[in-house]
């Protein structure tokens, strides 16, 4: 049981070792800040729907499955999505078309074919769970780097005083290239993998 | 046929609820969302003409004007939104002017999806205060590396294209503005 749980933190980290979601990934993280409302946006979405796809599994009828997967997914991020503009439109404004484009992250689809739609509701619920932290580590670290080496900040607060010649290379879509790669290839140092 | 029945079936119930389930949530969105929309507007029109105290919508040839008010209810100036192409996807502006539309008092930036680090500086206090007070004869110019002139902005080094976006949404909108008001008057 626990094995679900932390799989999606680590070992099947979505982010550095699936390389899953690679769009919202590299597109949102010019912040620590916003790699968190987009980490926790998806993991809401990943663990609604996978409760509702692991509970409904037996209903659906194998050849609409993945018709009857979009339909829920597409709900759940409707939702957040218009949450979000109502109540936190600073962030949703950032976000942008990122938001609603949760629907294709392909993490979401990939956890309901490869898990919800075959194991039990409190499995599901513990897999999800560990995925969608999974990527909100990985959103936040990358924010959190680039936010470092772009203003010399993370999370808003000034880390590297007022000497830090900004890089804007690393806001720009090469600096996502090169702070993901960089962070993968650390990570597979330090969990020892080949 | 009992297996397609039953996939219809699936679907079908599956859209019935979520359909309901969206319509519950934009009900209790919806209204917020427009509110947090005006107050953006509002927040805006303060910040473009200062200092304002009171404004009023107005609506002339289907553009619509603020008209803002100072503590004395004297009117300050006027704001009104230009949009246009950047370099990337469309730039909202609110832009505020003075009552004789001779003198820009602010702009701010309402919409932008310019990139980050160059375009988007255009967001940024530097950029934007170069207009407060600024003269306009008939149209803002832009400099690129000289010392700006009177009636004159400097781009932002590394995004021309953007800060030519901005001046020319400004000046677009300001003809239209001051054809609209000198008919009215």
């Amino acid at each position: 049981m626990i094995k679900d749980f932390v799989k999606g933190i680590w070992r099947e980290n979505p982010v550095f070792v699936q390389v899953l979601g690679m769009c919202p990934t590299l597109a949102v993280t010019t912040s620590l800040i916003n790699g968190l409302s987009m980490g926790l946006a998806t993991t809401f979405v990943l663990v609604a729907s996978g409760l509702a796809i692991s509970a409904l599994r037996k209903l659906i009828p194998d050849q609409v499955r993945i018709a009857s997967f979009m339909i829920i997914i597409a709900s759940f991020v409707t939702v957040v999505k218009l949450l979000f503009e109502a109540h936190i439109p600073e962030i949703s404004s950032q976000l942008g078309p990122y938001l609603p484009l949760i629907v294709t992250n392909c993490i979401i689809l990939g956890r309901q074919e490869a898990f919800a739609s075959k194991e039990p509701v409190g499995r599901s619920l513990l897999d999800s769970l560990g995925m969608g932290i999974g990527f909100v580590f990985a959103l936040v670290v990358l924010g959190g780097v680039r936010e470092l080496f772009y203003q010399g900040t993370i999370g808003g607060f000034e880390v590297l005083g007022s000497w830090y010649k900004s890089m804007v290379i690393m806001v720009q879509p090469a600096g996502a290239f090169i702070s993901l790669s960089l962070l993968v290839a650390l990570f597979h140092k330090l969990s020892g993998s080949e | 046929m009992n297996k397609i029945v039953k996939m219809v079936l699936t679907l079908t119930v599956l859209g019935l609820i979520s359909g309901f389930a969206l319509s519950m949530v934009s009900n209790y969105t919806d209204p917020l969302i427009r509110q947090n929309k005006q107050e953006a507007l509002r927040e805006a029109v303060y910040y473009v003409v200062q200092p304002t105290e009171s404004y009023q919508e107005e609506t002339r040839e289907g553009k619509v004007i603020y008209k803002a008010y100072d503590s004395s209810d004297e009117l300050i100036g006027y704001a009104f939104t230009a949009s246009g192409g950047g370099y990337q996807g469309t730039i909202r502006l609110m832009v505020g002017v003075g009552p004789n539309l001779n003198r820009i008092k602010g702009i701010q930036i309402l919409e932008s999806s310019e990139t980050p680090g160059l375009g988007g500086k255009i967001r940024g206090e530097p950029f934007k205060n170069q207009f407060r007070g600024l003269q306009v004869e008939r149209e803002v110019g832009l400099v690129k590396s000289a010392e700006p002139d009177k009636g004159e902005i400097q781009a932002i080094t590394g995004a021309t294209i953007s800060s030519r976006a901005v001046v020319n949404i400004i000046n677009k909108g300001l003809d239209r503005v001051r054809s609209v008001l000198s008919e009215g008057e």
